[in-house]
């Protein structure tokens, strides 16, 4: 099928069979590497993407099936040279160690914090709260989407903690 | 994965009558589970009709003071609704309580009713199941059978049911709108999904190419007092061992009302109307909630693997209700 994508800003035409998932147009016909395919069933996080500002699991989406969506990944959040706050919490704070799930971990988080904004509970949210107070047992509910073999979590967590309390 | 044909349609007659003639294909909406099932060629439909956009993703007020949520409702923002946060918690928490995040954006209301089992063997295609190939025989029934069922199983199938949103709309009465090629009907949660009985393969009492349209939450006040308890490996991101979805009205510490549903414990979201029966004008007390949860479990068989489930859940309805009367005061 022939199909339009348009990732980080651009528009992409390309013909894909319909077993194309989101993630293996973005790496293996466009290029864009950013999503990284860790188990490609949904369960990891790595090839987390933002589709239309939520994120979502780009191995699980049908390439076909997204073609009206606006989608961003981790290699377009920077404002030109300049790297998105969460890119530079991350570096700050030594948030990863092989890296591998890093940009999902990014793209994660840059979705869940608007979740936060937008008032979303969690499961450990206080259900009679009306704000949501982002301490680290909501940043690690919130993220358990997201894996980390290297278990870089000790740092992980201060970095989104930091750009959520600015 | 298999070759399919990937079809969108302008409304959804023409969605249904792509479905009726294609026997082998199905329908497409966040596909968290089945395009996972096809990649372990679990599922190999030869045709998927994309419905994600031709079916409310609205949640609407109901003439009679409930509900109306449309089936391309995503989990996250029933979830995070205002309206079921306050009118009916426990969807709420149940929803929040399943999957990530990240899945939560891309699952819809009638796909998480139509997810399928996790059962081991039923994702793994090297061996029997009689699930997924009808008659080839139950792996589960003499090897890995700890997040199995221990209610309502047959011979045939001890699969659980994984869904945590359907157990909390099991315990609130919710009834499920289809359309298909016969027209409309509506169907009480309850007997959407069936017992395994001789034919596990089928999950739920819909007819091929019938399509879950909205699901209808009644206006329950006692559901202002309600709450979803999940037990799991985990923390987080895990399938229930056991779960409880629980609505309780106490008047002058007599139990006047009450709504309970079991998770990960049968081939369906488990209403417990044992327990119900059993808890209607006792009192709120430890004993009574104690003796309603035997009451219920009276009847179940566990298998070598999974006996803890038992206690365990008669526990958890336990602490849960208890919660609720804490709640209360």
């Amino acid at each position: 099928m022939e199909i339009t994508l348009r990732v980080d800003g651009t528009r992409h035409r390309l013909v894909v069979d319909t077993r194309t998932t989101l993630l293996d147009a973005l790496r293996e016909r466009l290029g864009i590497t950013s999503a990284k395919k860790g188990c490609d069933h949904g369960q990891c996080g790595a090839c987390t993407v933002l589709l239309d500002g939520r994120r979502a699991n780009s191995c699980l989406a049908l390439a076909v099936a997204h073609q009206d969506a606006e989608i961003v990944t981790a290699a377009g959040l920077a404002a030109g040279e300049e790297p998105h706050p969460l890119q530079r919490a991350f570096i700050a704070h030594d948030a990863f160690q092989c890296g591998y799930c890093t940009p999902g971990q990014i793209c994660s988080a840059v979705g869940m914090l608007e979740e936060v904004r937008a008032g979303w509970p969690s499961a450990v949210s206080d259900p009679d709260a009306d704000e949501v107070v982002l301490d680290e047992a909501e940043i690690a509910e919130r993220m358990s989407g997201n894996l980390c073999r290297c278990a870089a979590y000790v740092n992980i967590v201060p970095a989104i903690a930091e750009v959520a309390g600015r | 994965m298999r070759p399919f044909r990937y079809q969108r349609a302008g409304d959804l007659a023409g969605a249904m009558t792509m479905l009726a003639q294609a026997p082998n294909g199905t329908y497409l909406a966040g596909g968290t589970n089945l395009v996972d099932l096809m990649k372990l060629e679990v599922a190999t439909p030869d045709v998927l009709v994309d419905v994600r956009r031709l079916v409310s993703d609205r949640i609407e007020e109901l003439p009679d003071g409930g509900l109306r949520i449309g089936a391309a409702v995503p989990n996250s923002d029933l979830a995070a609704d205002p309206r079921i946060r306050r009118r009916y918690p426990v969807l709420s928490q149940a929803l929040l309580s399943g999957a990530s995040g990240q899945l939560r954006n891309l699952a819809t209301t009638g796909g998480n009713l139509l997810q399928r089992t996790r059962c081991v063997y039923f994702q793994d295609v090297t061996t029997p199941c009689n699930k997924r190939e009808p008659g080839s025989g139950c792996s589960a029934l003499e090897g890995y059978d700890r997040e199995l069922a221990v209610l309502g199983w047959s011979p045939a199938c001890v699969a659980t049911h994984p869904s945590d949103m359907a157990v909390a709309m099991a315990a609130l009465d919710a009834v499920v709108r289809t359309q298909g090629p016969g027209g409309e009907r509506t169907i009480p949660l309850t007997g959407l999904h069936r017992l395994p009985d001789q034919e596990p393969e089928r999950d739920t009492v819909l007819e091929h190419g019938e399509l879950i349209t909205a699901v209808d939450l009644p206006p329950l006040p006692l559901a202002a007092r309600s709450r979803y308890r999940k037990v799991r490996d985990r923390a987080s991101y895990a399938f229930a061992l056991v779960s409880v979805a629980a609505a309780l009205e106490v008047v002058g510490g007599v139990i006047r009302d009450v709504r309970l549903a079991l998770g990960g414990v049968a081939h369906k979201p488990w209403r417990a109307t044992r327990a119900e029966a059993a808890l209607r004008d006792a009192p709120a007390t430890r004993e009574s909630f104690r003796g309603a949860a035997e009451a219920e479990l009276a009847a179940a068989r566990p298998l070598p693997g999974n006996a803890f489930k038992v206690p365990l859940a008669r526990n958890t309805i336990v602490s849960t209700l208890l919660d609720l009367v804490e709640q209360a005061r």
